[in-house]
């Protein structure tokens, strides 16, 4: 049913709020300055509440069932992480707060800094990136500037498998480079003769997700480091993935230079319905100086051991910048200092180990119904073909949308791009088996019904809120204001 | 482990179904020599203990529930209806992933599309996005927009040297791979000096309403000369003073970002925050980020999407103009909510609590020998006050009397050595700013 927005359940003369009263004198307003209007809804709060609880009901979210996004890690958030983010020594600190007075806040930043380091066998890490978006940005940034510091000014492409996420590419053309796309051979993995065609002294880098979007370890990535760096390019690593290989492998042993981390997703900090999300980047010596700021570091070691060391916010000697106001998402780093802390080096390469496991489990359940294109052992997520070769007209997007039917959240679909109808299928390692299996049995149902009523998936979903929408039409005829607001404006602008 | 469910049982049965022995044979296709490392991290600890660990590191910090806090500069202590929390920790609000199902997703889709028309409310703008990361970044995205608006041709950007210094670094940390220029930030130059540099090359003038100070330039007639010069006008603005002052559609701005944290979300240490962005009709098309539209389901059905999506880089990739994908979307239903529970006259009624206890302070203050306020212009809940004394040495005074006093400046302004900038909400009682007052006075002795 259409739920009404929240300004047609407006009247004139209510409030969800009361307010104290004016405690001093008042001043004279400046009136030729003040805005006459302003069209907000008026409501009371149990309006609001009840408002906002239907609209979450709309919603699925981890909290209710199975979301095998992939290259979203949609593992469960545990509450306590909500719980922690929340103490009003965290909550009510002002981010400019003299150093001496955020030293609780700045010794745990500055110890997650540490964690993170070791997780990935970096040099160091800023914490200062609002999302992985961000932390690629700055990683290609500090890249940049690490070849102008050279004076090396020739370098202007930077290397992207065509399996890539969106984000690498754009990144590279909003840091100024020119990026060429490298094909991926029959096995799911680089091309290494294209690699190495490609590279010469105009690349400045390359960035290549591990395991990569299809789920699979790259199976000559010392290779590929090493062409890159022979080539006098450098190795930036998108973490994205980073669920497979906690306690599994070190990037940048493995030779990267650097790297994002998306908390949001290998740290359980919740998605939030789109953020916010947290992408702090780790570097090796190399690549440390150019670290976005500010950085934790201690600024005054500890007399001895039972004393705590003066932590202060520095900028990194040639840092690429500061990347926002302040000192990054620190409500994500308190969850994910919180889950790290909570699940030592034992519980993160279990959950490396186990979100593997449940990715292979599906896929060798499913091989046999779907075509998997890539039939080898994954990493933590695995793509299929949700298409049927005798049933020519039922699509991924089908598939994906009649398993809204069975209560699950369909799998990232059309992702990555080089397989056709793909499904990339991510379970993560916080699901009992029985609700993989429940996932594997309505995979199978579907398969069968494509065959026998081909219809039933076409105009899925049935049981949602809503049916498929008009996309074209909300792109044409665009509405983007509730109807009071942009009647307002118009009657504004007209008048 | 609490967060992984498997029984010896079942991993068992599921090695079998993979076809491997131990999990560790799922791992070969790691290089040999690097495969599981040692992690050199600390045990375990149970939910208790690290509750009780978290629980001291927070109490080691000077927070706004045991200090009275007079400090702004981008970022503000503002009283949050309880409602708004308990809505943000609603499960089915807060695990949920980006709305790409729109069918599974139609709460946070009209929540956002409602975030997004309060914002153009306040803004006085036609189209606002789903959020950027924060004020800055929304900032340094409407230098792209202007940018692309100008075809790529205009490379200069004027920017008033009283936006926040934090703002104008992050535009130049994200322009630094582009060919576009800075200017007008380096001095002092006022409004009338900012319109003197519009040229044919400009492609964006951005100014902060109210500005970094506190205070409310005169902008009335600076939207007529940008746009004569063919350039556009961003507002970097406080959305709390938009309760009452006039919007930046009014005065003609083309395109209004801000810091929406004063909106119901908590201080935090800087962030999570929440970015907003809005501009006119005419280019929409052009601003990055995710943009909920309004459409019909194929029962007829009045529903939600994301739309337009085709500019986003999952889509667009290297021709994209930025990389945004995740973005703040809780902190933007946090700003829905507030936004409701306060409605028109609450939102009006907590900007001229925070007006009035502001003026209230500045002339106390003011009255004080030692100290001036800069009263030049008119000004909203934030006001610089020249001291007799290094800020740093009045601020340690005031902390022991168990406040936080205000911004030193002279970090970012050489030229304003021993001013101080001061900032006063509705959550400061008559009470703490009067002891602020006898605190200022007891130092300047």
């Amino acid at each position: 049913m259409t739920q009404p927005t929240i300004y047609e359940i407006s009247a004139p003369g209510r409030t969800g709020v009361t307010l104290p009263a004016l405690d001093v004198p008042a001043a004279p307003l400046p009136t030729d300055l003040l805005r006459r209007d302003l069209n907000l809804p008026e409501v009371s709060e149990v309006q609001v509440i009840r408002h906002y609880v239907n609209l979450s009901q709309k919603n699925y979210a981890i909290d209710k069932g199975f979301y095998p996004l992939g290259s979203c890690t949609m593992k469960y958030n545990p509450k306590i992480n909500e719980d922690m983010a929340r103490l009003p020594g965290f909550a009510h600190l002002h981010p400019l707060t003299d150093e001496a007075g955020a030293q609780g806040i700045l010794a745990l930043m500055h110890q997650l800094q540490e964690w993170l380091a070791e997780i990935s066998g970096f040099a160091a890490v800023s914490l200062a990136p609002a999302a992985g978006a961000q932390g690629e940005f700055a990683g290609i940034l500090m890249i940049r500037k690490y070849h102008q510091e050279r004076g090396d000014t020739k370098r202007t492409k930077i290397l992207v498998p065509n399996s890539a996420h969106g984000t690498n590419p754009a990144t590279c053309t909003m840091a100024g480079f020119e990026v060429v796309e490298l094909p991926s051979d029959d096995n799911g993995d680089v091309d290494l003769a294209a690699l190495r065609a490609a590279c010469d002294d105009t690349v400045a880098g390359m960035m290549i997700t591990v395991p990569n979007t299809l789920g699979l370890f790259e199976s000559h990535i010392l290779e590929v480091v090493k062409a890159v760096h022979d080539c006098g390019g450098l190795m930036y690593m998108d973490g994205a993935n980073m669920n497979a290989l906690m306690g599994v492998v070190k990037p940048a042993e493995l030779g990267f230079d650097v790297m994002h981390y998306n908390l949001h997703k290998t740290f359980s900090t919740p998605h939030g319905g789109g953020g916010p999300g947290s992408g702090p980047v780790g570097a090796n010596e190399r690549l440390k100086p150019h670290l976005p700021g500010p950085v934790v570091e201690i600024v005054e070691p500890a007399d001895d051991e039972h004393d705590a060391p003066l932590y202060g916010l520095r900028m990194p000697e040639k840092s690429i910048g500061r990347l926002k106001a302040f000192h990054g998402n620190v409500g994500m780093h308190i969850r994910a200092y919180t889950y790290i802390r909570i699940n030592g080096a034992r519980g993160l390469k279990d959950v490396s180990r186990f979100a593997v496991l449940n990715a292979n489990y599906v896929r060798a359940r499913l091989q046999d119904t779907y075509t998997v294109p890539y039939p080898r052992i994954c990493g933590h997520e695995f793509v299929l073909q949700g298409h049927f070769e005798d049933v020519d007209d039922v699509h991924a997007l089908d598939i994906s949308k009649r398993l809204m039917d069975y209560g699950i959240h369909p799998p990232t679909n059309y992702f990555p791009l080089i397989v056709p109808e793909a499904l990339l299928i991510e379970p993560t390692e916080t699901e009992t088996k029985a609700s993989l299996d429940a996932f594997i049995e309505a995979m199978k149902k579907i398969a069968a019904e494509a065959c026998e009523n081909p219809d039933l998936l076409k105009t899925a979903p049935h049981t949602m809120p809503v049916s498929r929408l008009d996309e074209v039409r909300a792109a044409k005829q665009l509405v983007l204001c509730c109807a009071p607001v942009s009647a307002a404006l118009a009657a504004a602008s007209s008048g | 482990m609490s967060y992984i469910p498997h029984t010896e049982t079942e991993q068992q049965q599921m090695l079998a179904a993979v076809g491997a022995a131990t999990i560790e044979d799922l791992f070969e296709a790691v290089p040999a020599t690097h495969r599981f490392p040692p992690l050199d991290l600390p045990a375990p600890l149970s939910e208790m203990e690290v509750q009780a660990e978290l629980m001291a590191l927070a109490e080691a910090n000077d927070h706004a529930q045991s200090f009275a806090v007079f400090r702004g500069g981008g970022a503000y202590h503002h009283y949050i209806p309880a409602a708004v929390n308990h809505i943000l920790l609603r499960g089915e609000f807060y695990t949920a992933y980006t709305p790409y199902q729109p069918e599974m997703s139609q709460g946070t889709l009209q929540a956002i599309f409602e975030y997004q028309s309060m914002m153009c409310a306040l803004t006085g703008m036609d189209a606002a996005n789903a959020s950027h990361y924060d004020g800055a970044t929304s900032l340094a995205e409407a230098v792209t927009v202007a940018y692309e608006v100008g075809k790529r041709k205009r490379s200069k950007v004027i920017l008033s040297h009283a936006i926040n210094p934090q703002y104008r670094a992050v535009a130049r940390t994200y322009h630094q791979g582009t060919g576009i220029k800075f200017v007008g930030d380096k001095g002092r130059a006022d409004i009338s000096d900012l319109i003197d540099m519009l040229d044919e090359t400009v492609a964006l003038l951005a100014v902060a309403y109210p500005n970094y100070f506190g205070q409310i330039d005169d902008l009335k007639n600076l939207a007529e000369k940008v746009h004569e010069a063919g350039a556009l006008l961003a507002f970097v603005v406080n959305p709390l003073a938009l309760g009452m002052f006039k919007s930046p559609g009014e005065l003609g701005a083309d395109i209004a970002v801000g810091e929406g944290q004063p909106l119901g979300i908590p201080l935090s240490f800087g962030g999570p925050y929440l970015g907003f962005f809005a501009t006119r009709t005419e280019y929409v098309r052009k601003i990055a980020g995710r943009i909920i539209g309004e459409t019909t389901d194929q029962d007829g059905r009045r529903a939600y999407v994301m739309t337009l999506r085709p500019r986003e880089q999952d889509i667009r990739r290297e021709k994209a103009t930025s990389n945004i994908c995740t973005n703040q979307g809780l902190m933007a239903l946090a700003a829905a909510v507030y936004l409701s529970l306060m409605g028109k006259t609450g939102l009006r009624r907590v900007a001229e609590l925070c007006y009035h206890k502001a003026h209230y302070a500045a002339d106390r203050i003011n009255a004080l020998d030692g100290y001036t306020v800069d009263t030049t212009k008119p000004f909203f809940n934030e006001f610089v006050v020249k001291c007799p004394r290094p800020v740093r040495e009045i601020n340690a005074r005031l902390l022991d009397q168990g406040i936080i006093g205000g911004l030193d400046l002279s970090a970012d302004y050489p030229h304003l050595n021993n001013h101080m900038l001061l900032c006063v909400t509705e959550v400061n009682t008559r009470a703490e700013i009067d002891a602020l007052v006898s605190a200022l006075e007891e130092v300047a002795r």
